[in-house]
């Protein structure tokens, strides 16, 4: 600013003597004292005026606004802040559900799994018990057929070679002569069917 | 006679003339336009500051930014004490910046370029200042003139330099800015001159000058009007916290 000024003033110096010469009243007029006491007066109005009206009417309301814009925003920042602690403590919560629930859900599994287990095996115990049973009843059954089944045979045999030899011979032959000879048939055969 | 670059600092009556006994108080152009300097001020700052909405519009942000560099220069240089001085000093750098702006469109009037007026504003500043400095210190503000750690010999002759330089304070104040607004514009006015004068042919260099000066012009403007400030600042700082 030294400098510039400097420069300036050289120049203006340079200025003012070129034209001192040429024009008729030279000087500065801020030198010429003939406004000086207006100037004062007038500069003591407006900017005495300008000062009063900005200090109370414009300086305050700036002041005022700047203030409220400044706590506006600290308490907006507070607010933030409070809501953000408050989703973290609502995430941990969710998370806390979360691991609950997923942990709850395995023991229902591990739960559901033993008792299908168990339930399993209780029918598959129950069913085996009476496919034993069925199978015992089974056997049983054919034991008795097969007991049975040679009397039943020999009867057969007994009333076919009666009738047989009533059409044959015409005649009713005596039922235990035939009898004993289909025992005596059916003793020799019977190794030969059944292996007993 | 328009071609004499000191011509625009002449100041004329406008209107009647208004005297008081044998005091001449006459409405000059110099008295129009610090008139209408404090007008537009307090206008553009009353429109700005009227809506005070939370996000502030243009003119809003304007008034807005002003009165946070002038609260952060003040609270700068002169700490907080100065707080209850804001208004002033705010008042102050606004009227001197929209004076010398104003002062930089074509055939205006440059109020800032008469040494009086300056003159007034810095005597009002030093003889405020010395008032407040006397009044937070009492007789001790006249420590301002014993600097510490000088050695015996030398205080007499520092204390001297420092009774002058502190009664040379307005006197510099004062003259910085009217000399740089004086030089400013005359220097304009003068390359504007030789532009008529050298005509089509040689008259672009000097054209292309007082472009170039113009924006030179206007950063001073501005930059003088924040020097006024701050050294007002300066001042109310030694006045309101005594360091030596």
């Amino acid at each position: 600013m030294r400098i510039d000024l400097f420069i300036k003033s050289i120049l203006f110096l340079f200025a003012a003597s070129a034209y001192a010469y040429g024009a008729e009243s030279g000087g500065m007029p801020q030198l010429d004292p003939e406004f000086w006491i207006s100037q004062i007066f007038w500069l003591t109005i407006s900017f005495g005026f300008l000062f009063i009206f900005l200090s109370k009417f414009v300086l305050p309301m700036i002041s005022e606004n700047l203030e409220n814009r400044k706590s506006q925003i600290l308490e907006n920042i507070e607010m933030a802040e409070k809501h953000r602690e408050e989703s973290e403590a609502k995430i941990k919560e969710y998370e806390k559900i979360i691991e609950d629930s997923r942990l709850k859900a395995k023991g229902i599994i591990n739960d559901a799994k033993i008792k299908i287990k168990s339930e399993i095996n209780l029918k598959k115990d129950a069913l085996e018990n009476e496919i034993n049973s069925e199978i015992v009843l089974a056997e049983k059954e054919i034991e008795d057929l097969k007991k049975r089944s040679p009397d039943k045979i020999q009867k057969i045999a007994i009333d076919t070679s009666k009738d047989l030899l009533k059409q044959l011979i015409g005649a009713d032959i005596n039922q235990s002569s035939i009898s004993a000879i289909v025992e005596d048939l059916s003793k020799k055969g019977r190794d030969k069917y059944y292996g007993v | 006679m328009a071609a004499n670059p000191m011509y625009q600092f002449n100041v004329y009556r406008i209107g009647p003339e208004i005297k008081i006994g044998d005091v001449d108080l006459s409405f000059t152009n110099a008295s129009l336009f610090m008139v209408v300097s404090s007008i537009l001020i307090f206008v553009i700052f009353k429109i700005g500051s009227k809506k005070n909405s939370l996000v502030p519009n243009k003119i809003q942000l304007l008034t807005e930014l002003s009165y946070t560099f002038v609260s952060k220069m003040i609270s700068d240089t002169a700490g907080t004490k100065a707080k209850p001085y804001f208004s002033f000093i705010f008042s102050l750098f606004m009227f001197v910046l929209f004076c010398n702006m104003l002062g930089m469109i074509p055939y205006s009037f440059t109020v800032t370029s008469h040494i009086i007026v300056t003159f007034v504003l810095a005597a009002f500043i030093f003889v405020g200042v010395t008032i407040i400095g006397f009044i937070k210190h009492g007789f001790g503000y006249l420590k301002l003139f014993v600097p510490s750690g000088v050695p015996m010999v030398l205080l007499p002759l520092i204390v001297i330099i420092e009774i002058i330089s502190y009664l040379s304070r307005p006197i510099s104040l004062s003259v910085r800015l009217f000399a740089n607004m004086m030089a400013g514009h005359t220097m304009m006015k003068v390359f504007g001159g030789f532009v008529v004068s050298l005509g089509v042919v040689g008259g672009w260099l000097p054209l292309s000058f007082s472009v170039a000066l113009t924006g030179l012009e206007i950063l001073v403007a501005f930059l003088q009007a924040y020097v006024f400030a701050i050294l007002t600042c300066i001042y109310l700082n030694d006045a309101l916290n005594l360091h030596h």
